[in-house]
């Protein structure tokens, strides 16, 4: 049963991540990309812990923190950036 | 029995967490303007992630007792998804993105710069002054 939904929610999160590379790229402006970039490693954190529960290893979840950590900080750097012009005033 | 129920939960959190995150995606994709758009992946691929993350803890803590490194980064999740989308709404408030034209409301920060009355066309008013 387990195997058959994580074949199912696999399939799920890499359809999501084709859909924002889509507005990745089309995007009319540049919050569009911004968050569409955010989107994505929001979706690349659960499919690292969906690969941590297919190889049976607890181990992934520290690469997991740590994609969550540095795209926060990085999304609101870029956000400082298009709000300032500036990141550190 | 038991086993079969928490194999159960496992598979509906990982289902129900891929399912939420691809309708926010879709969301994303599929919406008008940018402030629709923000609400996509800011609640519902949140709520996704979260529920993977979930079912993970479930998963691993099946064996040898409760684990909650998995939950950590659902609660940092849940903290920091709308501090960057409050960023981000500032940011494309900074820019004056364009919003739907069915949209209701005009907010302050859309309006534009330039003043409503040109120095030409200024009313004059009856000053005795020349």
């Amino acid at each position: 049963m387990i195997d058959m939904a994580l074949w199912i929610a696999l399939a799920l999160f890499c359809a999501a991540i084709v859909l924002n590379f889509y507005r990745a790229v089309v995007g009319p402006s540049l919050p569009d990309r911004v968050l569409a970039v955010d989107t994505m490693y929001m979706n690349s954190i659960a499919l690292i812990v969906l690969f941590g529960i297919w190889v049976n290893n607890k181990d992934y979840f520290e690469a997991a923190l740590l994609i969550a950590m540095l795209g926060f900080v990085s999304t609101i750097a870029i956000c400082k950036y298009l709000l300032r012009g500036d990141i550190i005033e | 029995m038991l086993n079969t129920i928490i194999e159960g939960a496992i598979a509906f959190m990982l289902i129900a967490g891929g399912a939420f995150a691809f309708i926010g995606s879709l969301g994303l994709t599929h919406l008008k303007d940018f402030y629709m758009r923000l609400h996509g992946p800011s609640k519902t691929t949140t709520l996704g992630v979260g529920c993977t993350l979930i079912g993970s803890l479930i998963y691993f803590s099946r064996e040898d007792g409760p684990i909650i490194q998995e939950l950590l980064i659902t609660i940092f999740a849940f903290i920091t998804a709308p501090v960057s989308a409050h960023m981000l709404a500032k940011s494309a408030l900074h820019h004056k993105l364009k919003p739907d034209p069915r949209t209701r409301g005009n907010p302050v920060e859309l309006e534009s710069d330039k003043p409503k009355h040109s120095i030409e066309e200024a009313p004059q008013g009856d000053s005795p002054l020349p």
